[in-house]
């Protein structure tokens, strides 16, 4: 057999290794090629400086071991973790029917005894507490872990329920939304990462978490969409209405049970989504490129829209957002040693194209502001503008950097999850001191 | 000699750091280089080079890339950073201390050679 094939079975050989990566093979196998030529040097036949190669690189599987350990993203395809007790889907299971039902009643407790302003006020107080409840359990956390989520949901409910906000006011919707991201951040997330929030790893696996939820949520909300709306079918071709138990019960009680199940399914299923996820992503990479060209264009051609319509922000907010998702979750999903290609260069593409409008929108809102005056909408907005841009400015410096070679996507990395404090930090400060500022209204 | 597996593992971050001080490398040629520094007592498993070397990537003490060899032959080759610097400047500080501390202790004291135990007894 000649060398070659020698090593492309022992290649095959190390491949079954799942902790191992291809890109790790092929660094291995330039490590056994030049050992095998220098003992061929000193005198030794191939076979035997193939062995003698082989012997050197050592066991397989504890250097497998040892690759797990560092890249624990690989390990994310398997369930059972070195560090995590063994793994029992149905006592699993039954935590998570219990903690749905304990959201779905939670929910539904609040429509029937508050009044529907309130109840949305406290929407993510209702629902997040039985996820980070899974997380808790499930990570075994210390006490300071549970005392701290137990502090952040407990200051967060005095807070909103505490604050006279005006009903019809724009300052109560943007409490709840801050209080919700807040709390998923500093409630679900320490959870998540079992109380070692200070662990990039942790923190990136938190981010890879939380893209997937979004995928298995909606997967979720499609399905029960349909049943509803069957359900809703039938009744009334028998002559019945159930439409307000459907909107009273079904909807806001399946909305939050899903929360808890899609939680689940993601732990427990991680190796399915793990194919979708980039698949997403390099589908919507260069879609959101296309439409963000086509909004830019058509703010060039009618500038006389950046200056009239006032919820244009927001939506380039959500833009923006849509725009850090893509890159968080590209990069979550990322083999970290795979050298940058097309993919890395059309996301710097998305990047800047999205700063490119968003500096166009911004410049206009800003000089008009003063004219229309500060309202609680245009400073978080504004404000919530400039934490996004930040990031995206850093990013796309730090993308280039990539593609040019320059240093590792470590660094790439390492700047987003650093980041996550920013926008915990920042949704706080909107819930506690944006109502207060501007009278609650 | 055969140096200590804890002892081997302990000192891989220093030396491979302590390597790339040098310009940058790969995998191969940074356990060649450690072999000749240490006259071939510390014994490298030459695969948990690699993990070690990722590690680092990802501390951000080394960056890393692909580059190809005058015979054709891709590797990725590792280049010591900032923080690399600093952090083997560090572990030298920590290891010069331990070896003081030994050193001292020994240069004095009585020398190890048992006279009389059960092992050496029989």
């Amino acid at each position: 057999m000649s060398l070659d094939q020698e090593i492309g079975r022992w290649r095959g050989h190390v491949e079954r290794h799942r902790a191992i990566s291809a890109r790790d093979v092929d660094e291995m196998e330039a490590h056994l090629r030049d050992q095998v030529n220098d003992l061929v040097a000193v005198g030794l036949e191939d076979d035997e400086a193939f062995l003698v190669a082989v012997k050197r690189i050592g066991n397989l599987d504890a250097v497998s071991q040892e690759f797990a350990q560092e890249h624990t993203e690989r390990l994310w395809k398997q369930l059972v973790t070195s560090e995590e007790p063994a793994y029992r889907p149905s006592a699993d299971l039954w935590l998570t029917i219990a903690l749905a039902i304990g959201a779905a009643v939670a929910v539904r407790l609040a429509v029937a005894v508050l009044n529907p302003e309130r109840a949305a006020l406290n929407a993510a107080l209702l629902v997040l507490p039985f996820v980070t409840a899974y997380f808790l359990h499930k990570r075994r956390a210390a006490a300071v872990t549970v005392g701290a989520a137990v502090a952040a949901y407990a200051a967060t409910a005095v807070l909103l329920n505490v604050y006279p906000f005006d009903v019809d006011g724009t300052t109560a919707p943007i409490a709840a939304i801050h209080a919700a991201v807040a709390l998923w951040l500093l409630g679900v997330g320490i959870a998540y990462a079992g109380g070692r929030w200070r662990s990039d790893r942790r923190r990136m696996d938190f981010i890879r978490f939380a893209g997937e939820i979004v995928v298995y949520y909606a997967l979720l909300a499609l399905g029960g969409g349909v049943l509803v709306g069957l359900c809703a079918g039938a009744f009334e071709a028998a002559g019945v209405t159930i439409d307000d138990w459907l909107a009273q019960t079904v909807l806001p009680c399946g909305a939050a049970g899903a929360v808890v199940v899609a939680a689940w399914l993601v732990e427990a299923k991680q190796g399915v989504i793990e194919n979708i996820a980039p698949v997403l992503t390099k589908v919507f990479t260069p879609l959101t490129v296309v439409m963000l060209v086509a909004v830019g264009g058509a703010f060039i051609a009618s500038p006389g829209v950046l200056a009239v319509d006032r919820s244009l922000l927001l939506v380039m907010d959500l833009i923006l957002v849509l725009v850090v998702g893509l890159v968080l979750y590209a990069l979550s999903a990322r083999e970290r040693d795979e050298p940058p290609g097309i993919f890395d260069a059309l996301q710097l593409g998305l990047v800047v194209v999205a700063l490119l409008v968003d500096a166009l929108v911004a410049v206009a809102m800003v000089s008009r502001v003063a004219e229309w005056g500060w309202s609680a909408n245009r400073v978080t907005a504004l404000g919530l503008n400039v934490v996004l841009l930040v990031n995206l400015v850093w990013s796309a410096w730090l993308s280039w950097g990539f593609l040019r070679h320059r240093h590792g996507l470590g660094r790439l990395e390492r700047w987003q999850t650093s980041y996550l404090p920013v926008y915990a930090a920042w949704a706080v400060a909107v819930t506690v001191v944006v109502p207060p500022v501007f009278g609650f209204g | 000699m055969r140096i200590d597996k804890d002892l081997v593992a302990a000192s891989a971050t220093p030396l491979v750091l302590g390597i790339l001080v040098e310009g940058e490398s790969y995998g191969y040629a940074i356990g060649k280089r450690v072999h000749e520094l240490s006259q071939g007592r510390l014994a490298w498993t030459d695969g948990m080079l690699y993990p070690l070397l990722h590690r680092l990537e990802r501390l951000g003490y080394v960056d890393a890339a692909w580059q190809v060899s005058e015979q054709g032959r891709r590797r990725k080759h590792y280049a010591i950073t900032g923080p690399g610097r600093d952090a083997l400047g560090e572990q030298q500080r920590q290891w010069t201390a331990v070896t003081e501390t030994l050193d001292r202790l020994w240069r004095d004291g009585p020398a190890p050679a048992r006279a009389v135990s059960l092992g050496g007894a029989r």
